[in-house]
């Protein structure tokens, strides 16, 4: 709830939550839900977007974003109402695998050198990253998981010379028969 | 029904085929073809304005006193540029608008070419929709669907940028028959247990208030209609917030006039000691509910809103029902009368015994002086001279526009016409131009401020073009009153640039337009001279000197409840009443 008369932000649960968006897939469309977010001060945390059904023109987008529960309502319903999309659904509410794509670019190994290409190479297994790009001081891991999955990895590899990550964000779709 | 044709006459045969009469608009360069298809027809007529501003709020105007949609046409670059405010207006008060804006050759755009602008980017924010029409295949499928958007749902503005290759381009005309919208489909019928469990909480009220809004005017005559039909059948008090005004009539016993900020304290009081409200078409906007921790606080809400995100946006109602208000107040009654509902009259009785003792407070009450014309008997006298005519009233933004709301009463809905969300100053005029384009024999006042006239005063040179004979009503108190008023609150009575310097002299200004000049400073005369100003058949400026220092009351000050308002008998220190708390609020 916000006015100019709101109360001043009193203890309030954050949460998060993941959002599937169908929209017509025309110019613009990023644009004006990206200005929806920041135009009515919402979080955004990640963003992915790509046509996923090319005869239709249509566009899946899945936003990750956090606030109170009124707040995140007020999200679905503002996006609801904006021309182009289709659908909104609220896929925290569901089943749903929740995964992120992520390129971990590791070196600079220290001064235990042999050691740490080693340990990099042993979680890497661990958490079935593939190694996509190798050299006699440097590693590209590629890892698929969930957010948490991907946060764990990342913070190992910071202790071991983490030099530069890129993440995708979310994608993510309910479990089950059932389509959206 | 398909023919080829050049982009720029599918724009005038679709304005044909919607059965559009009247647009607004200012030629240049990216719309020289536009312009040149008009021409060579008949059937649509363009009123030239003299700013793009003015041919947004003309629209307005127009849109909401005929319930159509107004249409808008202008350049490219400053053409669109100067439009946005009014395309944030007519967003920001739902008002059904489809604004043509030409733009630069498709291969100029993102050159910084001579009136580029990014305006579907400028304007994203500040419409319902907008197109960048890069393809002639497209045009005829985009005008149509931007129709059906401006109109359907909650109404709002509509922008089509038509680059100027496109406007000499050939191509497949359709009409609009053939349009069908794939994702914008608004929910228009209530959900029926709903509504069924809104009017069964509607029935047990003891306290009941219905709290109607601007979607009741949107809906139609229609929602009006039964409105009134509900609030006699349950003998409930009505009032209305500024956007809705009109859609119960004031001269009915049971109409508490306007709430909120400058509400009456009778409204006010019946919204926070409510035990059911019934918001019908209302959005809970911050200038009705004041303190929102103390907003009603005891009362079970029920909302009917159009737009699914306004309900549960600034308070938590108990019943949201998303849907058309004139569709949901008629299943309201059929469910009303076909359970056979009685309201609870005992209780219902001794509510209205409580809403009359804070009447008897008159809220409304002013001092009329001698020697000095007070802003609401101006106000007052012009309602009382024309209220049996045909008279519809627009007005700028400030006190003036208050007082009009308080003072001047509306029996009929699309009569009054005012920037309420965006409070856009130099509205006024235009809408009145507007509104006298879609009434050519109704009495049209713009009741205005000497500030507010001046920011769109040159479009009495688009009135004096087309004989409209509108009459501009200044209540000249040489201040930006309202401006003024919350310095006195707020600012320890330090006027910083409040002061109207340097004004022009109305009179002559009126007489440079082609329209007739008329100042009056002295009450006794005072029905003589409006009585003169209605009498004239061309437009007029009414420069109605008033006192300087009055204040715009009742009013709920700045972080206050409803049950704490300032009332005309207030006998403190003006400038003492909002505590620091109060005073970071807008």
């Amino acid at each position: 709830m916000k006015s100019h008369y709101s109360d001043p932000a009193t203890a309030q649960i954050i949460e998060k939550r993941t959002l599937c968006v169908l929209v017509d897939n025309e110019p613009g469309v990023l644009a004006r839900i990206a200005g929806m977010f920041s135009g009515r001060g919402y979080n955004i945390e990640s963003l992915t977007v790509s046509e996923t059904e090319h005869e239709k023109h249509l566009s899946r987008l899945t936003i990750v974003t956090s606030g109170t529960a009124a707040m995140l309502t007020q999200i679905e319903s503002q996006l609801d109402r904006l021309v182009p999309v289709h659908k909104v659904v609220n896929l925290s509410a569901k089943a749903t695998i929740e995964r992120e794509l992520a390129l971990v670019k590791v070196a600079q190994f220290g001064a235990e050198r042999s050691e740490h290409r080693m340990e990099a190479l042993r979680l890497a297994t661990a958490f079935g990253a593939k190694t996509v790009d190798a050299t006699l001081n440097s590693f590209i891991f590629e890892l698929a998981g969930p957010y948490e999955d991907v946060e764990r990895f990342i913070n190992l590899m910071s202790a071991i010379g983490l030099v530069e990550v890129s993440r995708t964000g979310a994608a993510a779709i309910a479990r089950g028969a059932e389509g959206l | 029904m398909s023919e080829t044709m050049t982009g720029a006459e599918m724009v005038v045969r679709a304005l044909q085929d919607q059965n559009v009469e009247h647009i607004f608009g200012y030629p240049g360069g990216a719309v020289l073809p536009i312009y040149d298809a008009l021409f060579q027809q008949n059937s649509v007529e363009h009123i030239l304005v003299r700013h793009e501003q003015g041919a947004v709020h003309s629209a307005e105007g127009y849109a909401r006193s005929s319930g159509k949609v107004g249409v808008v046409l202008v350049t490219s670059g400053p053409g669109a540029t100067n439009a946005v405010t009014g395309l944030t207006d007519a967003l920001l008060d739902s008002i059904p608008l489809v604004c043509f804006t030409g733009q630069v050759p498709t291969h100029l755009i993102g050159s910084d070419a001579f009136q580029e602008c990014d305006t579907v980017g400028i304007t994203r924010h500040c419409t319902k929709h907008n197109y960048l029409v890069k393809r002639i295949e497209d045009l005829p499928r985009i005008i149509h669907e931007a129709f059906y958007v401006a109109r359907s749902g909650r109404p709002g503005p509509v922008v089509i940028d038509i680059p100027k290759d496109v406007q000499f381009a050939s191509g497949t005309y359709t009409g609009p028959g053939d349009v069908i919208h794939n994702s914008y489909r608004p929910q228009v019928n209530g959900d029926t247990r709903a509504i069924e469990a809104a009017v069964d909480l509607i029935a047990k009220a003891k306290k009941p208030v219905f709290y109607t809004g601007g979607g009741v005017i949107n809906a139609g005559p229609e929602a009006s209609r039964l409105l009134r039909e509900f609030a006699k059948l349950t003998g409930f008090p009505v009032t209305s917030t500024l956007m809705g005004l009109g859609a119960f009539p004031a001269n009915d016993p049971q109409w508490l006039g306007m709430l909120g900020m400058h509400g009456t304290y009778e409204a006010n009081l019946a919204m926070h000691d409510c035990d059911v409200m019934i918001n019908i078409g209302a959005r809970f906007d911050d200038r009705i509910t004041g303190r929102l921790d103390a907003f009603s606080p005891g009362s079970k809400k029920i909302h009917v809103d159009i737009d699914p995100s306004s309900i549960n946006k600034n308070v938590k109602v108990d019943i949201g029902i998303v849907g058309d208000c004139a569709k949901v107040l008629a299943e309201m009654l059929r469910v009303w009368r076909e359970k056979k509902y009685q309201v609870q009259a005992e209780p219902l009785k001794s509510w209205w015994g409580e809403i009359n003792k804070w009447r008897s407070r008159n809220s409304l009450f002013y001092k009329q002086e001698k020697g000095i014309i007070s802003p609401q008997y101006a106000i007052e006298r012009l309602y009382a001279l024309t209220k049996d005519r045909n008279t519809y009233i627009t007005t700028e933004v400030g006190q003036h526009q208050m007082w009009a709301a308080q003072h001047f009463h509306f029996d009929e809905p699309n009569r009054w016409m005012t920037s309420g969300g965006l409070g856009t100053m130099g509205y006024g005029l235009p809408a009145a131009i507007g509104v006298q384009k879609a009434h050519p024999d109704a009495l049209v006042i713009d009741i205005a401020g000497e500030a507010s006239i001046l920011m769109n005063m040159q479009e009495m040179s688009t009135a004096a073009q087309y004989r409209l004979p509108v009459k501009v009503f200044i209540l000249n108190n040489e201040y930006m009153g309202m401006v003024r008023q919350w310095q006195q609150l707020l600012h320890g009575g330090r006027y910083s640039q409040s002061y109207s310097e340097a004004l022009p002299d109305f009179v002559k200004l009126a007489e440079a337009y082609h329209a007739k000049g008329i100042r009056c400073a002295d009450p006794a005369s005072l029905d003589a001279a409006i009585q003169e100003m209605i009498d004239y058949p061309g437009p007029v400026i009414f420069d109605c000197l008033v006192a300087k220092e009055e204040n715009c009351l009742p009013m709920i000050p700045s972080g206050k409840a409803h049950n704490d308002m300032l009332l005309p008998d207030y006998e403190g220190a003006i400038g003492d009443v909002i505590d620091a708390k109060g005073k970071q609020l807008v």
